[in-house]
């Protein structure tokens, strides 16, 4: 025990880790705090859809040689957000159908220009990374930690001030609608802020990972708590708890970060279902 | 003038008509039962006073001094709100958003009001049950208490009585009955013109693609439509 926690104190005296740390626990926070309406609208799967988008805009950038590559995925993906989450209503293209055409098609096109123009020796190793995360996090400049801290604040900000919005929309669109709440402004800002940490989150888990950490908190708190706000407050929790952990196995174990993460939370949600079917037979007896 | 004015509405989907001609008033204190087949765009009609939806054509006017954000509403219920994990009292403040503006939190004053219509429709001991938990009924009068929160004028209620046991339904109807007995104007879509015409003052009847009749209760009783679609329910004036 006392080898492990004097191998933590001495990475942590390394700022690589130190930032991969406060970036873990920002991004996982943010994550699930709109985790919960995600998955109460039905739309899981729209963070992975996403998550494509940004890989393919992140690989054409690559090939464009730009030095600031969030300045066009940030953008991109912000707009494929919007045109996803306002497709869930009334377009031609159903929803579900939609966000796979957009996530396999941005994933395709993104790979096919990788190898086309990418003059690295090692794609595959730049693939690998930018879909599980890898090592990247360990990477990470202390521009990109500031651009974290800051985007995260505003995630939250905006979290904090429209929530009850937030949670009245969520519940029933058309009684907010009906009531004079602007519904269509607040789905709009949602996604805007979907896609803020979409692109974040790449960073820490990577493009294929990225839903766990939007799913996985929400779905545990919501096997045990029943009120909005619980589900809220316990999801941040797990999330950041989970999130924490894994990266500190996966410093340990020398394990891709992204991955361990997901399998904590995977863990996590194991004992938050537990707990729930514990619950369920107490209360039947 | 009436709280709420439809002229000559056009209802349709997608450039498909649905019904036409659809012209009548609500005025305060009214009861106005809206009887149709399936499909005959009831629903779609309630969207339309509601500005959820757009007209194919006409015009909803408000008058009376009736704003947008004033007019409560009871929806059909959704899918989503099926395993959702709200408490009651979460859903009942919600009402009160429109209320808010720009300021994030709820004040003591719409906190109380939240407080005051759980109380008036029993739901004050369930105050932190979750919604998903309750029986059907329940969650009818969860919703009813959360559009009395958004106004004192007005409710438009879209079949309150869908998929409730028939006692429950009694109930609710007798408490849409009292709430409109202490002034607020209600609209209520409904199959069952039986229990609706109960209580009901006015009564508008879509279908076949048209307007069949508008007018008071005791003269759609009497009239061709009403006859046809209330004679073989035994309904009494």
């Amino acid at each position: 025990m006392i080898e492990i926690i004097d191998k933590l104190v001495l990475y942590f005296q390394y700022p690589f880790v130190r930032y991969a740390v406060i970036v873990g626990v920002l991004i996982s926070l943010c994550s699930s705090l709109l985790g919960v309406t995600l998955v109460l609208k039905r739309y899981s799967f729209i963070g992975h859809g996403l998550s494509h988008v940004a890989f393919g805009t992140m690989a054409v950038a690559t090939a464009m040689k730009l030095t600031s590559r969030l300045l066009l995925v940030l953008p991109v993906t912000a707009i494929c957000a919007v045109l996803l989450l306002r497709s869930g209503q009334n377009a031609k293209v159903k929803g579900d159908a939609a966000i796979a055409m957009v996530s396999v098609g941005a994933l395709a096109i993104g790979y096919l220009i990788m190898n086309l123009y990418a003059k690295s020796s090692n794609i595959s190793a730049d693939v690998c990374s930018t879909l599980f995360g890898s090592t990247s996090i360990l990477t990470l400049t202390k521009t990109e930690v500031w651009a974290c801290i800051v985007m995260s604040i505003i995630v939250i900000a905006v979290f904090l001030l429209f929530y009850n919005k937030i949670f009245s929309v969520t519940f029933d669109e058309d009684f907010a609608a009906a009531t004079g709440t602007r519904a269509k402004l607040y789905n709009l800002i949602f996604a805007l802020v979907l896609a803020v940490i979409v692109v974040l989150a790449m960073n820490l888990v990577g493009a294929l990972l990225i839903s766990a950490l939007v799913v996985f908190p929400a779905i545990s708190a919501m096997r045990v708590y029943k009120s909005f706000k619980s589900v809220t407050i316990c999801s941040v929790i797990v999330s950041v708890a989970c999130a924490s952990l894994g990266i500190l196995l996966s410093i340990l174990a020398g394990t891709p970060v992204g991955s361990t993460i997901v399998a904590v939370d995977i863990a996590g949600f194991l004992v938050f279902y537990a707990i729930n079917v514990i619950m369920t037979r107490g209360s039947v007896k | 003038m009436a709280q709420l004015t439809c002229m000559d509405i056009s209802l349709g989907y997608e450039g498909h008509k649905v019904a036409s001609g659809i012209s009548f008033s609500v005025n305060e204190g009214d009861y106005l039962c809206i009887v149709g087949d399936n499909g005959s765009g009831k629903t779609t009609l309630m969207k339309v006073m509601l500005g959820l939806t757009a007209p194919a054509s006409g015009q909803v006017l408000l008058g009376d001094g009736l704003t947008d954000s004033e007019i409560g509403y009871l929806p059909q219920q959704t899918e989503v709100q099926k395993d959702f994990p709200a408490s009651v009292r979460e859903v009942v403040r919600s009402g009160c958003l429109n209320r808010c503006g720009l300021r994030p939190y709820y004040s003591k004053a719409e906190k109380r009001m939240a407080d005051e219509n759980m109380e008036r429709l029993g739901l004050a001991p369930l105050a932190k049950r979750c919604y998903r938990e309750l029986s059907g009924g329940q969650q009818q009068r969860a919703l009813l208490a959360r559009a009395l929160c958004a106004t004192r004028k007005i409710i438009l209620l879209d079949e309150p009585a869908a998929g409730l046991d028939p006692k429950v339904v009694l109930e609710m109807y007798a408490l849409v009955g009292a709430l409109n007995e202490s002034g607020i104007t209600v609209v209520m879509i409904s199959h069952d013109i039986a229990a609706a015409a109960k209580y009901a003052t006015h009564i508008l009847h879509i279908g076949n693609g048209s307007l069949l009749f508008f007018g008071t209760k005791a003269s759609y009783l009497e009239s061709k439509a009403g006859s046809i679609y209330a004679g073989h329910e035994g309904v009494q004036a």
